[in-house]
């Protein structure tokens, strides 16, 4: 068994913040663009428009069964193509990432609008409202809260997922360790840290949400 | 910027060898295949186990299997993989790790099949429970008062049943695994991804590179989503799950 020598842990705290404070603003970015991208994807998947519905439903699909690092390698290849300049690690995880939630949260949405049953759209439309207020005001708050534990599990799926952007270099948590576990010729005792770190924000975040799923069944 | 297309790059040369483009992703399939395989048999063998032992009556058994899902579901698979290959030599015996790290063969290979056969294991054995706990408790019930013992009550009577209904998100699991099994690049297995990114390197050809990457994963993908609906229409009991499909 060799030398261990978690000293390093204390010098490397810097790093490893800077690096989880990418983490943390890609998880979040990514989150709430593709709520909101996935929650406009299930509207399309939902409509009554067939190109609409097809179109959106080919993307989700197509998202869904690519391994997530050729994901990221696709976007960091093409990106540039698009924008016709070469973009950072960084924003090119943030552009990825959004657009590959945006598939997974359509599909938890998708679940979550048709969740709702059929009577609350007809009072709804009963009592005036129209097509948008209904989905707006009626169906989207039903729906989200009833959908509020799996959105929830997959945000944190997406913050481990994260740690992929090491395929394109972006520095996030495990980059920086990584780093500094090079620097100090000390990759073992970084890798440990990093693992104890992934799994005590995970850990904790998945007891919060199974706290939540009991509210939010008493309530229901 | 232009893009130069060149559909002819897979049977060019690579730049340092005599193998062309097309042999890379060939041996990339291969390498993706066997970790895919290897890692989903694991999986399946320990998720069942763990799956059951999440039921059982004995309480510290039963936390010993949820704290191994736990495990293995809240640190993400690439750090899996680092601690796999990097850290877990270092907590053997001094024989072993030294064996490991000098000697195993193929050890990345080795190494990301354990890794990813683990991780899956701990999302088995979740649906394995899920299925076991679907059952009516008369099953288990009947089949005591019948005089079968535990084990042989959870081999003969629940288990048989409980597979069969969690066959369509096992279905799933497996494809999972074959996307997962792309995270074995970064210990240097030298499966598809790997391949790709060192295609795109050397060959300055990334799109058509990627294209034919994601096209054989969906080949992969298609073939275990048929393997399993096979294993399912073979395993099927007329009048036991009311759903087909």
């Amino acid at each position: 068994m060799g030398e261990f020598d978690f000293s390093v842990w204390g010098p490397s705290l810097p790093f490893i913040r800077d690096g989880l404070l990418f983490t943390l603003r890609l998880t979040l970015v990514a989150m709430s663009g593709g709520i909101v991208i996935g929650t406009l994807l299930a509207l399309a998947r939902l409509s009554p428009i067939a190109p609409l519905s097809r179109i959106a439903g080919a993307y989700v699909d197509l998202m869904r069964s690519i391994p997530l690092v050729l994901v990221i390698l696709w976007f960091f290849l093409v990106i540039p193509f698009l924008t016709g300049a070469p973009v950072g690690a960084e924003t090119s995880a943030i552009i990825t990432f959004t657009a590959f939630e945006a598939a997974f949260y359509c599909e938890i949405m998708r679940s979550g609008i048709q969740s709702v049953p059929r009577g609350q759209v007809n009072a709804a439309f009963a009592l005036g409202l129209g097509q948008a207020q209904t989905m707006i005001h009626v169906i989207l708050p039903q729906a989200v809260r009833n959908m509020l534990p799996v959105l929830l599990t997959q945000t944190i799926v997406l913050f481990q997922d994260t740690s992929l952007v090491y395929a394109i270099g972006a520095k996030d948590m495990l980059k920086a360790a990584d780093v500094v576990g090079k620097n100090y010729n000390r990759p073992v005792e970084m890798i440990v840290l990093s693992a104890l770190i992934y799994f005590a924000i995970c850990f904790s975040l998945s007891l919060a949400v199974k706290q939540l799923q009991k509210r939010v069944a008493i309530i229901r | 910027m232009n893009y130069h297309w060149n559909w002819g790059v897979f049977l060019e040369p690579v730049k340092s060898g005599d193998e062309t483009y097309l042999d890379w992703l060939i041996t990339g399939l291969g390498w993706t295949l066997a970790v895919s395989l290897t890692a989903w048999l694991l999986a399946l063998a320990i998720g069942i186990l763990i799956g059951a032992l999440r039921t059982a009556p004995s309480r510290p058994l039963a936390l010993l299997a949820n704290a191994w899902v736990e495990l293995f579901r809240n640190i993400p698979l690439l750090v899996q993989m680092f601690l796999w290959f990097f850290v877990v030599p270092e907590f053997l015996p001094r024989d072993w790790s030294l064996w490991v790290k000098q000697d195993m063969p193929a050890k990345e290979f080795v190494t990301a099949a354990l890794c990813l056969g683990f991780f899956t294991s701990a999302r088995v054995a979740e649906q394995v429970r899920a299925g076991l706990a679907s059952l009516p408790r008369g099953q288990r019930d009947a089949s005591l008062a019948l005089g079968f013992t535990l084990p042989q009550t959870y081999r003969h009577v629940i288990l048989p049943q409980a597979l069969r209904i969690v066959i369509p998100p096992l279905t799933s699991e497996f494809m999972n695994v074959f996307k997962n099994s792309s995270v074995a690049f970064a210990i240097g297995v030298l499966e598809l991804t790997f391949q790709a990114r060192q295609m795109q390197e050397d060959s300055e050809q990334g799109i058509e590179t990627y294209l034919a990457v994601t096209l054989l994963y969906f080949i992969c993908a298609f073939a275990a989503n048929r393997g399993m609906a096979w294993i399912e229409a073979r395993t099927r009991v007329p009048g036991l799950i009311a759903r087909t499909g």
